[in-house]
């Protein structure tokens, strides 16, 4: 079903085109480019404060560029007359604070958007809800609130409630960053697996060892620019002396 | 210097109890569907919408209650509608109670964290669907103690629909009073009953409040 080759024309999932974007005064993306094809993982990384988030945010329009050209799955973001719902419904994103919503148990969380959105029904919206939880190893947590759970348990079940949408594409802003350190290692194995499966993906992370074993291609971001750009072997063996203080500092 | 305060009196005071407990549900469901729909108006992602419901509340909040009657009881008559007392008075209070219980629950509203509407977007979802399934429940927990609260304020100003001749509890006291002329007497009574209506309620949010913080925290912290 992924045997897509990573050459074919047809097969750009998400792309950026000197792209654009300012806060005010500040100037947060300064010509951004990159490219991610269909079951490419691209990871972002970069300092605090350059742009990451911004970035992956202007992918799902949660930010409206200011110039360039963004297209996703197919859909022309940067559109003033983007069908905004159908694009989401392309693209799934999980946030640093999972986001659960609280007042829901984890299944209600999870079949919520296939019912309202694709209007399947609630006996298929349950199955796939259990489907898309044993993907995550909660299968048993399907009557839980969200407070019931552990801070990765909630990120898992976040990530599941992004992929009952089945999405073309998942972004992920620096998921694991609010976990303690023993509770990362279950929500990256769960993204490993996602990657495993060719899930088109562009994650914001920290994590550089977990990087390294992932990523199809690295973007390093720096002032608003991809500054270096590459195989995941740029982290071991970076070309320009700020991903090289980069990773260094990192490691 | 009419008699004493007899059984009769009591029950045209208990009588005007009512109408002060009446008033105050047709304030709270009027005003209570006015308010609600005023909240909707001021987070509108429509900017005229959100100007023109914020002059409303604006004018509303900066008018007296008091004025608000007159306008309705004397005002359309002059205009050529005519109204009766309860009427005047009902509208008055939607009018009013539409107001406050608007900009409480607007404040409600957007003390639902943002990442919570974001990830409701993120999943696609409309917008009445994002109101109705994830910000309104989450918002509706928050609003039940400053509303159980603002019902207080509705009992107490019921009290101004005497002056457009309705009978509520502070109008049937003075009613009394006038023949019996026992004024400290009557209004310590009258004052009773207000309290008697009001003060479990300011009890009930009040716990409401201390029950919903802790969750409320948690909420904003997710
Ligand atoms: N909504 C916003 N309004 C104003 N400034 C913002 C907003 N979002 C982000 N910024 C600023 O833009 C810059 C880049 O932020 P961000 O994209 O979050 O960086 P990163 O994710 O790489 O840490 C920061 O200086 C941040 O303060
Ligand atoms: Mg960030």
């Amino acid at each position: 079903m992924h045997k897509i080759t990573r050459t074919d024309a047809a097969s750009s999932v998400v792309g950026l085109s000197d792209v654009h974007k300012s806060f005010g005064a500040l100037k947060v993306l300064n010509g951004v480019s990159f490219e991610v094809n269909r079951g490419e993982v691209l990871v972002l990384i970069g300092r605090s404060g350059s742009g990451k988030s911004t970035a992956l945010r202007c992918i799902d329009r949660f930010e409206t560029i200011d110039s360039g050209e963004i297209v996703v799955c197919g859909h022309r973001v940067s559109d003033p007359k983007l069908d905004l719902r159908a694009l989401r419904q392309d693209v799934g994103i999980v946030f640093q604070s999972y986001n659960l919503f609280p007042h829901l148990t984890i299944e209600e969380n999870i079949t919520l958007a296939p019912c309202s959105v694709k209007g399947i029904s609630k006996a298929q919206a349950k199955e796939q809800a259990r489907r898309v939880l044993a993907q995550v190893g909660l299968e048993d947590k399907l009557h839980q609130y969200p407070e019931q759970l552990s801070g990765g348990q909630q990120q898992r079940a976040a990530i599941a409630r992004s992929l009952a949408m089945q999405p073309k594409v998942m972004l992920f802003d620096e998921v694991t960053s609010a976990l303690d350190p023993e509770l990362t290692g279950e929500v990256l194995k769960v993204i490993e697996a996602l990657a495993a499966d060719g899930m088109t993906m562009v994650m914001v992370t920290h994590e550089m060892g977990f990087a390294k074993g992932i990523a199809n291609r690295v973007v390093f971001m720096h002032h608003g620019k991809v500054h270096e750009t590459g195989p995941a072997a740029i982290l071991t063996s970076p070309a320009t002396p700020e991903l090289a203080q980069f990773v260094g500092a990192g490691l | 210097m009419g008699g004493s305060l007899n059984a009769n009196h009591l029950m045209f005071l208990g009588y005007g109890a009512l109408w002060t407990i009446g008033l105050s549900l047709i304030g709270l469901l009027g005003g209570g569907i006015a308010g609600f729909i005023v909240a909707l108006c001021r987070i509108s992602p429509s900017r005229i919408v959100r100007l023109l419901s914020a002059g409303y509340v604006q004018l509303i909040q900066g008018t007296p209650l008091l004025v608000i009657m007159f306008l309705t009881y004397f005002g359309l008559p002059a205009l050529g509608v005519t109204v009766s007392p309860l009427m005047a008075a009902g509208a008055s209070l939607t009018i009013f109670v539409s107001a406050y219980l608007g900009e409480i629950w607007r404040g409600c509203f957007e003390s639902v964290p943002k990442p919570q509407w974001e990830a409701a977007e993120g999943l696609a979802l409309s917008r009445s669907q994002r109101m109705m399934k994830v910000i309104l429940p989450q918002a509706i927990r928050i609003a039940t103690p400053p509303t159980v609260g603002f019902m207080v304020q509705i009992i107490k100003n019921t009290s101004l629909a005497s002056v457009v001749g309705f009978v509520e509890l502070a109008r049937s006291g003075q009613i009394i009073n006038n023949s019996l002329f026992e004024p400290f007497l009557i209004y310590t009574i009258i004052a009773v009953i207000y309290f008697a209506l009001c003060y479990p309620l300011s009890r009930f949010s009040h716990r409401l409040e201390m029950r919903g913080g802790p969750a409320r925290i948690e909420l904003e912290a997710a």
